[in-house]
């Protein structure tokens, strides 16, 4: 039995249908990303957990008891909200125990409650302040603490990173990571940042126009994409999607494209599948990250296969610890990801290896991974 | 016109300045002029009224208009003075004012966070409350109050400026709270907080301004009306401002002016004095939420 459990969840507003069919089990403990571009129903399925929003067909269960119709505050859960959410009329250590206080618990256990998650949080001295004195990060951990405080069955985070800036959300990122650690709790993450969502998730649902494209842990996202949206969403700089054609001889499977330099070239797969076979002499897209293509020194050693070819580089963009290359490839632009000291500039024809490995084929028709 | 020009305000010559401050002081006392006379007046005894220059300074300094005009002054038959009915009025308005801001809020509350099919429609026949002539309810007001049993009294009075003034009252604060954030709402609801523990603990603390914009504009109202007041009321629970007008039309008698100039300014005093205390909060109120931020 899974600790929480979508199943078959569906919501719809009149007869527009926003998410279809939602199958999701999240074991006890685990931290599930939702991840997905705007619109694509993944903060709508986060209120349907929290029971903000009412769930048109299916069940949502939590701790195997079915929470359709629950009230939210009886549901066991905590949420951070995007814009923090903070009662602007109350202190910070009011915010934090309003939700005991509607509990009925008592004051001097609430006080003490309060002591604890903020001395975990290190927001002990803002306690009597208002949240209109604080800073963004320090809004962001009041907002974490009022969830903390609770001690729910699940947590529910609607994109808690996105108002800070940059670098205040790296620092943020890893502090809601060793919080999971210290804490084992489920967590349910929204996010549209698919970097929040690899580096934090044991599991990631890629979701996009109200179907769950793919579920599983960050790794199999990245590396088995199921179809050409997660391929193209999850990544950073996304991966390299060009057409070229299956061509299968005595050597093995080749896939055949154009580079800047020549009419063909031919890529060989290294673990080519039998259903690769059956697309000899037909369209695909071959499907590489911009890291799985390297300067020839910077290839990785323990790949199986790797192609090298001579390309045009068409503009160099260093990026301190790596430079990107890009060049053409299957007539497309290809970013290849180099060592920060590659020697390249633009308009020079250099080598290029890449790790075939990591080439994934997709199905140009249906656009799902050729496996 | 030239291309950048560094001309503004600021570097105005000091003759403009003066011209300008000269202008603004001149509306100015234009403006205070009929409040002045009022006055001026009000402190004057009769005699030197009726006698010569209205605009003139009191030659004789006299608060005895003031006191009868409290006390004493001939209001219809009863030589009360203005005092009861200075009650009546403060009976009238501030459970009226409590009631219609409170109903207000409540209003605005429901139709922007507790969303329901039909709630602009709801919304916009409120509205209408706002442009509906008083002559227009008159009749049907006065079938309700009898109905009620309440005609002619202080609470029948008070249940008449509460519905009028619902309209101006709900359309406040429903556009004070349209920008209030939803998430808020939402994350109270998580907290385990009900409808009304919402509505106390989360919304009202933070409405400060709109209140005071409700409450100024329902006291000025309620107290400044007529119309009401003359229809509905009977003798024990007539408003100041009929009070006013039995003082000032009694046609028996000698017409004390400086008595009746005394009244008016009390009749007056109250809203006033709110505005001076509130005022400032009056126009921040009423841009609350117009400008984002």
């Amino acid at each position: 039995m899974s600790f929480l459990k979508i199943n078959n969840a569906t919501k719809s507003y009149g007869s527009t249908k926003v998410l279809h069919n939602i199958d999701i089990d999240v074991e006890e403990g685990e931290f599930l990303v939702l991840v997905g571009p705007s619109g694509c129903g993944k903060s709508t399925l986060l209120n349907m957990i929290a029971g903000l929003e009412d769930i048109t067909s299916g069940t949502i269960d939590i701790k195997g008891q079915t929470m359709n119709g629950v009230h939210p505050s009886k549901r066991n859960i905590a949420m951070v909200f995007q814009s923090y959410a903070l009662y602007p009329n109350m202190t910070v250590g009011q915010n934090i125990t309003f939700g005991l206080e509607m509990h009925g618990v008592a004051k001097a256990e609430r006080d003490k409650s309060m002591n604890e998650v903020a001395e975990m949080l290190q927001i002990k001295q803002l306690l009597n302040r208002k949240p209109g004195q604080l800073s963004g990060g320090q809004r962001q951990r009041v907002a974490m603490g009022r969830a903390l405080v609770r001690d729910p069955d699940v947590f529910l985070f609607d994109e808690p990173l996105s108002n800070l800036d940059a670098k205040l959300r790296v620092d943020m990122r890893t502090e809601i990571k060793k919080l999971h650690q210290k804490l084992g709790t489920t967590i349910v993450y929204v996010t549209h940042d698919q970097i929040e969502a690899m580096t934090l998730s044991t599991r990631i649902a890629v979701m996009n126009g109200g179907y769950v494209q793919q579920l599983g842990t960050p790794k199999e996202i990245y590396d088995t994409p199921a179809n050409l949206f997660v391929a193209s969403f999850m990544g950073s700089p996304s991966m390299n999607l060009v057409p070229a054609k299956v061509v299968a001889n005595g050597d093995g499977i080749f896939a055949q494209l154009p580079t800047g330099l020549s009419d063909q070239v031919n890529l060989k797969f290294s673990n080519p599948t039998e259903a690769l076979k059956g697309f000899d002499q037909k369209e695909i897209v071959l499907g590489i990250r911009p890291e799985a293509i390297t300067d020839p020194e910077g290839a990785d050693r323990k790949a199986k296969h790797i192609e090298q070819i001579t390309n045009r580089v068409i503009v160099t963009e260093p990026a301190g610890s790596d430079t990107y290359v890009m060049s053409s490839l299957g007539g497309k632009d290809c970013n290849a990801r180099m060592r920060a000291d590659a020697q390249v500039t633009a308009g020079q024809d250099v080598p290029f290896a890449i790790n075939m490995d990591k080439a994934i084929p997709f199905d140009p028709s249906s656009e799902m991974r050729i496996a | 016109m030239s291309v950048a020009s560094t001309d503004n305000a600021i570097n105005t010559g000091r003759i403009t300045r003066a011209f300008i401050y000269l202008m603004l002081i001149l509306f100015a006392t234009f403006y205070l002029l009929p409040f002045g006379i009022m006055v001026i007046n009000s402190v004057k005894p009769l005699s030197e009224i009726t006698g010569g220059n209205m605009m003139a300074l009191p030659q004789v300094f006299t608060l005895e208009p003031w006191l009868k005009a409290w006390n004493s002054a001939q209001i219809g038959v009863e030589p009360t003075g203005l005092k009861p009915y200075f009650w009546n009025s403060l009976k009238m308005v501030f459970p009226a004012v409590a009631i219609s801001t409170v109903l207000g809020a409540l209003n605005g509350y429901v139709l922007t966070k507790w969303r329901f099919k039909g709630d602009t429609i709801l919304f916009g026949l409120m509205l209408f409350a706002c442009f509906i002539p008083f002559q227009i309810v008159l009749i049907p007001m006065a079938r309700v109050l009898g109905f009620l049993g309440i005609a002619g009294s202080t609470p029948g009075l008070v249940l008449v400026h509460v519905v009028y003034g619902l309209g101006f009252t709900t359309l406040y604060f429903r556009n004070y709270y349209q920008v209030f954030p939803t998430e808020l709402i939402r994350a109270a609801q998580i907290d385990g907080a009900g409808f009304f523990r919402i509505f106390w603990r989360i919304m009202l603390p933070s409405s400060g301004p709109i209140i005071v914009v409700s409450v100024i504009w329902q006291f000025t109202n309620i107290w400044n009306d007529f119309l009401f007041g003359a229809s509905f009321a009977d003798l024990d629970s007539q408003p100041m401002t009929v009070a006013l007008n039995n003082l000032v039309s009694s046609s028996t008698g000698v017409k004390e002016y400086n008595v009746h100039f005394a009244g008016a300014i009390l009749a007056a005093l109250p809203t006033l004095l709110v505005y001076i205390v509130a005022g400032r909060y009056f126009v921040r109120g009423l841009m609350a939420g117009s400008v984002k931020g």
